[in-house]
């Protein structure tokens, strides 16, 4: 790592600077790369672990319903509470059920799943195997003639990959149901008119297309929060490191390629 | 400028472990230096030396956790260095590793962490495993402990817990990382019975890492000492003990060098 003390002042300085912020970037890339094909080689090799990936979904998927429930609630309360007012003043009104349901199947829904379970479970994956390499717990693994790719990342990006997308069809649910909440319940719209509206507009598409981006969500948090666990050293400064480093990147991760794959799927 | 070895090459007719002219670097910092050694079948040999000496290197190089820049390491006729993954990982079913503070798995307790190898690579019955982990757990003299915690141990008996995982295999070699370093004189103590206890029951090869030259005289076949990622001496204990080579003398009176100083 470049010292910061013997760096070079002025312009030369600066490009050293860069040049070391742009060979980390490239660095974290490339394992991100390596640990994403080592897993996905593994997941076609025996022994299969059935129950450590079960153990897993449930980490990743049941005990994040609680999160998920409660930020996309409150998103389409919100969204249905500002596009109310706002479509009021052109007596749009009655689009507030399809803007809510489309902005949450096609976007909020897929990237508020993926930023929250980033934070909870892509930050406990990189303590947990940040933890296990600086206690020499991954080089036991290796002693035992077991493959830690296989043991410890395949059960957990293929759970993300599994789970993101039911998480992302409950969040869709809650959400139109926080947008009907505050457009009936304080707006006094008409119910049935509202979730027909909701409706009118919505396409499968929509939906699968925020399925698709919340999979890739999955894997895209998974496979930063191990790799950055994986490669943690420097003790419990490291693993703390790890794991902030994990939610940031993985973030990252998932709003760029959000872009991306909203270009290419719609 | 090297110190060239004493006596290195033993002439074994059928080393379980041959290493022949190792390099390691990391970086800008060279560890090893051209490592040449060779372990006999069934002999317990112990490897002494400085902190940094490049000790812990040199043992991961002989499970393959480690790849070297240069040289080989043949283990019971295979050569690591050249071997694919899969045969690296199949050879590896013939080490057992003992880890400095265990390296026991902290979400499992004694009995799982045991089984983990038993389960993972044979289709024992689940009895047949438990059978196994007590076994296993009576050698290293902690019957009745399955249920425990890693967290609830001390440190002397997470590190039996770990040789107990290590022999859950029957591996044909044991490799000890440094295991009684930090512990009490009463667990040391208890940790040198316990690897000539395993050492005689199993008849395994035995390489352990250590700083503390009692144990040596207690537990190993030969000494090797480690400086500056060469291979000083290898020898018994007994000679080891009355070499007069300067650094083997300052390093049995804990006056190491200054340059040796990690």
């Amino acid at each position: 790592m470049v010292e910061a003390a013997a760096r070079p002042a002025g312009i030369v300085g600066w490009l050293d600077h860069f040049g070391s912020l742009i060979i980390r970037a490239l660095d974290d890339l490339g394992r991100f790369f390596y640990i994403m094909a080592s897993s996905v080689m593994w997941t076609f090799r025996r022994p299969f672990d059935g129950a450590e990936l079960m153990r897993q979904m449930v980490r990743v998927g049941w005990d994040s319903i609680p999160v998920v429930f409660l930020t996309c609630l409150f998103t389409g309360m919100v969204l249905a509470l500002q596009t109310y007012r706002g479509f009021e003043r052109f007596h749009a009104e009655g689009f507030v059920g399809s803007v809510v349901a489309l902005s949450l199947t096609r976007e909020l829904a897929p990237v508020l799943t993926g930023l929250m379970v980033a934070g909870r479970v892509g930050s406990a994956m990189a303590a947990e195997l940040g933890t296990m390499r600086v206690t020499e717990q991954i080089d036991a693994l290796y002693a035992m003639a077991t493959e830690p790719i296989h043991y410890l990342v395949v059960p957990r990006v293929n759970a993300s990959i599994l789970m993101l997308p039911i998480l992302t069809l409950v969040g869709d649910a809650v959400g139109i149901i926080g947008g009907w909440l505050i457009s009936v319940g304080l707006f006094g719209a008409n119910s049935y008119l509202y979730m027909e509206r909701t409706f009118q507009f919505l396409e499968v598409n929509d939906i699968t297309s925020g399925l698709i981006k919340a999979a890739f969500f999955g894997l895209t948090l998974a496979v930063t929060g191990c790799a950055k666990g994986f490669y943690t050293s420097g003790g419990a400064e490291g693993v703390g490191r790890s794991t902030t480093s994990a939610v940031v990147t993985a973030s990252l991760y998932i709003l760029l390629s959000d872009f991306f794959l909203t270009k290419i799927l719609f | 400028m090297t110190t060239p070895a004493i006596s290195a090459a033993t002439g074994l007719a059928d080393p379980m472990i041959s290493v022949i002219g190792l390099y390691k670097s990391f970086g800008d910092k060279q560890v090893l230096r051209g490592i040449d050694l060779e372990i006999g079948r069934g002999e317990s040999l112990m490897l002494v030396g400085g902190s940094g000496a490049g000790k812990s290197v040199f043992i991961k190089h002989l499970i393959g956790l480690l790849q070297p820049d240069e040289g080989n390491v043949v283990v019971d006729g295979v050569d690591l260095t050249r071997a694919s993954p899969e045969v690296v990982l199949e050879l590896r079913k013939k080490f057992g590793m003992t880890f400095q503070e265990g390296a026991l798995f902290d979400s499992m307790n004694v009995a799982d962490n045991i089984a983990f190898p038993i389960r993972r690579h044979t289709k024992k019955s689940e009895k047949e495993v438990s059978m196994r982990v007590r076994e296993c757990l009576g050698l290293v003299r902690l019957p009745g402990i399955e249920d425990k915690m890693p967290a609830e141990l001390s440190g002397g008996m997470r590190r039996r817990v770990g040789f107990a995982r290590a022999i859950a295999l029957e591996p044909e070699i044991l490799l000890f990382d440094e295991p009684t370093t930090g512990l009490d004189p009463i667990n040391t103590a208890a940790i040198g019975d316990v690897i000539n206890q395993l050492r005689s029951e199993l008849g395994v090869t035995a390489v352990t890492i250590t700083h503390d030259m009692n144990l040596a005289g207690k537990i190993a076949d030969r000494v090797a000492i480690i400086r500056r990622g060469q291979i000083l001496l290898v020898d018994t204990p007994e000679r080891f003990l009355e070499s007069d080579n300067w650094f083997i003398r300052a390093f049995l009176n804990g006056e190491v060098p200054e340059e040796d100083h990690p």
